[in-house]
């Protein structure tokens, strides 16, 4: 099967951007199932990614390989290299935990911790070393007004977090996520568990959030990669098939299978 | 319709059924009656609060065995919990599974293992040893907390193992999400969502300490005065009712059986507390 | 707070306590249960002679052989009472009540109450009742239906679990071919539920075997073979109870320690092993 003839030249480097992870040859296998073929990929900083394709196509295994959460997954091996700011996160001398440190994820199902809203927030800084009380008051203050939260929990931040919303929850682990200064945020999926109007507060979020961060997210619905995001990635069988600026991709497909894909004719 | 069979066979199944009813209810109504006859005689707070305990001038005091009972088992909580809820935390989300299939028996076997032998061992290498270690005769509270420490670790581990395995998937991946590491999601998150389970397992621990009988008379002494430190002897509830049961007779016999309603009336409140724990923990 | 560069791997104070203590959690219980196995048996192996096996006790033998005997009995009669009381009671709490029904609330909180029960109360509550109220005396009868109460919650348990992982098709099946709700339970759920009752008789029998206080007070210490069930009789466990607690005897309940500890291991382990197999051919169903 032909890969990567489709991709464009990178477009994004003409805008002078800096590329703050890529992807070189990147193979996954769970035990003895590909998961992912040959995947190249870049992203850019200050942008949000989205990756498309149907169920089992590899988009959030893609994600999870990028701060390394397929490390908890028994039998994943992984060859190809995948850089942050040019350094490899899959090399023998890195520590996973400073990684994910710097790209954070934000799951499909709301998880905050049972505990309370003060405390998820604080859990991050807390596990990096700050125990100051009044800087982690302005951290977890900063997290949840970075998040669009602040002004509903600032009442009940010691309220336990499992009372709140599907919506509030999700925006809460947003900030959770925010709160230990990443560089990289990696959403999978992270608004198909919630209603219309939770998802398009979260939407208005993301996008609010790119100024600071590089936003990477899975989503199965495509209106949603159209909204918000900037680059579009489609993958189909474990491989990209086609990579490129969002409107382009989704106006003007080079690839058929994309052209099917985005016009709802499968999957 | 129902042929005769069925009705007869239904009717079966529901007295069946009730034989647990009726035998709680037996038991409270015998020991109750029978152990209110003693209390009605010295008087219930003098009963229970009374510091002496002489059958031979008709004093009956339990307040030393009351106290002696609650310090065991406050011992074997302080010996048992930590081991207990640490083993469980290595079961859960340490251990290899191709240990755990062997580790997993052989905490079984603790917890089959007759409190006759536990009490055994205690008595014949427990003492010896502890009184070498402080220079006593080793018959002391701490023998008695270790010993029931040991008696109860299987329940705790066992009980919080499960618990801990019930904690969602989705809060472990959350916490390495945000960078921290196997061992502190493992003890900042996945234990204290476990907490609930855990209390069931303590609660559940206390139960069994302060009922056991014979991995007490043999290791703690027995004496029935108030507490003195934790290197002297003391009598719990429950050796005070097998050391005397067998020669007492008319007021000091029912005195033994109202001993056994005090033990029973705590029994039950634990009872309650642990179905109240299980019942928030459906929730 | 910094970011550190990703390859620099430190190993925290606090992760390094917390694997040493989870190790020392583990470490320290695998020593309890070495030393009580270990002390058992090492003090135990050489005292095992064939006297101690003779059919007469006497005070020079310590002969545990009539105690043995007594256990026996002392099981079969506390089954006879405890597994149809138990299986009933569990058929008709998953099989014929209704949900919502309070019976089966009352019935969930006694049997709870029930498993609750130390010994000691078990061991009163049988003096006083049986022994004294209904007159039976000290006595194998007094002391096997006062565990038969103390083993009725493990018997009811074991049986209901075993019953909720009958397929549900097994009893659409029986229904759907016209037989009524007595031949379903008999011919079908019973039978499938077997394995489940079985490790609850066999985890139940462990319990008789391993209890002593509430058979002090209840059937009492005589060291022969109980003539009938009216007399008294001691059962291996008070054998070494009375063995420990008169202190003459040492070796001799050192052995039966042994003897007391492989027979209660084994009983639970089989149990174990019964109830896996059911697990596992629940798992084959479902596949």
């Amino acid at each position: 099967m032909e890969t990567n003839t489709n991709i464009p030249q990178n477009e994004n480097t003409q805008t002078s951007q800096k590329i703050k992870m890529e992807c070189k040859n990147v193979d996954l296998f769970y035990d003895k199932f590909q998961a992912l073929k040959n995947v190249n990929i870049e992203i850019t900083e200050n942008r949000i990614m989205s990756f498309i394709g149907p169920s089992g196509c590899g988009k959030s295994t893609l994600l999870r390989s990028l701060n390394r959460m397929n490390d908890l997954v028994e039998g994943c091996t992984i060859t190809g290299e995948i850089h942050l700011d040019g350094q490899n996160i899959y090399s023998p001398q890195t520590d996973v935990n400073n990684l994910r440190k710097r790209v954070g994820m934000v799951f499909q199902k709301p998880n905050p911790f049972p505990m309370s809203v003060f405390d998820n927030v604080a859990y991050g800084p807390r596990t990096h070393g700050v125990h100051n009380r009044s800087e982690l008051n302005n951290i977890v203050e900063k997290s949840l007004r970075n998040a669009a939260i602040w002004d509903e929990l600032k009442d009940r931040l010691h309220k336990n977090a499992l009372g709140l919303s599907g919506g509030q929850q999700q925006r809460l682990c947003i900030a959770r996520a925010l709160a230990v200064e990443p560089d990289v945020l990696l959403m999978d999926e992270a608004t198909s568990a919630l209603d219309p109007l939770s998802t398009s507060k979260i939407e208005d979020l993301v996008i609010e959030l790119k100024k600071n961060y590089t936003i990477c997210m899975v989503t199965h619905n495509m209106q949603q990669a159209l909204r918000i995001s900037d680059d579009t990635a489609f993958f189909l069988l474990g491989e990209i098939i086609e990579i490129g600026k969002t409107k382009e991709l989704f106006t003007t497909p080079k690839d058929k299978r994309t052209e099917n894909y985005i016009t709802g004719r499968f999957g | 319709m129902k042929s005769y069979k069925e009705q007869i066979w239904q009717t079966l199944f529901l007295i069946a059924a009730c034989a647990s009813i009726a035998a709680v209810a037996l038991i409270c109504i015998f020991l109750f009656t029978n152990g209110s006859k003693a209390i009605g005689e010295i008087g219930l707070w003098k009963f229970l609060t009374g510091t002496t305990w002489r059958p031979g001038n008709d004093i009956y005091g339990i307040l030393p065995m009351i106290v002696g009972s609650i310090l065991v088992t406050f011992g074997a909580i302080v010996v048992g919990v930590p081991v207990g809820v640490l083993a469980a935390v290595f079961m859960a989300k340490f251990c290899p599974k191709s240990i755990h299939r062997f580790l997993k028996p052989l905490i079984s076997l603790l917890a089959g293992i007759p409190s006759v032998v536990f009490g055994f061992f205690g008595l014949s290498l427990l003492v010896p040893l502890m009184g070498d270690l402080t220079g006593s005769n080793g018959k002391n509270i701490l023998t008695a907390s270790i010993l029931l420490g040991m008696m109860i670790l299987p329940t705790i581990i066992e009980v919080s193992e499960s618990s801990m395995r019930a904690v969602p998937e989705s809060y472990y991946e959350g916490a390495r999400a945000l960078g921290a590491t196997h061992e502190r999601t493992t003890y900042t998150v996945m234990l204290p969502a476990a907490r609930s389970g855990v209390m069931a397992g303590i609660v559940l621990g206390i139960g069994r300490a302060i009922g056991e009988t014979l991995a007490v008379i043999w290791v703690a002494g027995n004496q029935p005065r108030m507490p003195k430190g934790l290197l002297k002897g003391i009598r719990t509830l429950t050796a005070n009712i097998v050391l005397e049961m067998g020669y007492a007779a008319d007021l000091h016999r029912d005195a033994l059986i109202a001993t056994g309603v005090v033990l029973f009336v705590f029994i039950l409140i634990i009872n309650l507390t642990f179905s109240a724990i299980k019942r928030r923990m459906q929730v | 707070m910094k970011n550190k560069p990703l390859n620099k791997r430190d190993l925290s104070i606090s992760t390094i306590l917390y694997r040493i203590f989870t190790f020392l959690g583990i470490a320290l219980t695998i020593l309890v249960i070495v030393s009580i196995i270990g002390y058992i048996l090492i003090t135990g192996i050489p005292n095992l002679s064939a006297d101690i096996f003779a059919w007469e006790y006497n005070s020079d033998n310590g002969s545990m052989m009539p105690a043995i005997i007594n256990t026996v009995i002392v099981v079969l009669l506390s089954l006879i009472v405890a597994v149809p009381l138990g299986v009933g009671s569990a058929v008709y709490l998953c099989e014929y009540a209704k949900t919502g029904n309070p019976l089966v609330k009352v019935v969930r909180l006694t049997t709870e109450t029930l498993s609750g029960i130390p010994s000691i109360v078990y061991g009163l509550f049988g003096s006083l009742f049986f022994v004294r109220f209904c007159g039976f005396g000290l006595s194998i009868i007094s002391g096997a239906l006062t565990l038969a109460i103390m083993i009725l919650p493990i018997i009811m348990r074991t049986t209901e679990e075993a019953l909720l992982m009958v397929p549900i098709g097994y009893k659409e099946g029986s229904y759907g071919l016209g037989a009524g709700k007595l031949r379903t339970v008999s011919k079908i759920i019973i039978p499938s539920a077997m394995p489940g009752i079985l490790s609850g008789i066999l985890l139940g029998t462990g319990r008789i075997v391993g209890e002593t206080v509430a058979l002090l007070f209840t059937a009492g210490s005589v060291a022969a073979i109980a003539a009938d069930i009216t007399k008294s009789g001691r059962t291996l466990s008070v054998h070494m109870y009375a063995l420990s607690n008169e202190g003459l005897h040492i070796p001799k309940a050192q052995a039966t320690a042994v003897v007391l500890l492989v027979i209660v291991v084994l009983l639970n382990g089989l149990s174990a092993v019964v109830a896996g197999k059911l697990t596992k051919s629940k798992d084959k169903e479902s596949k």
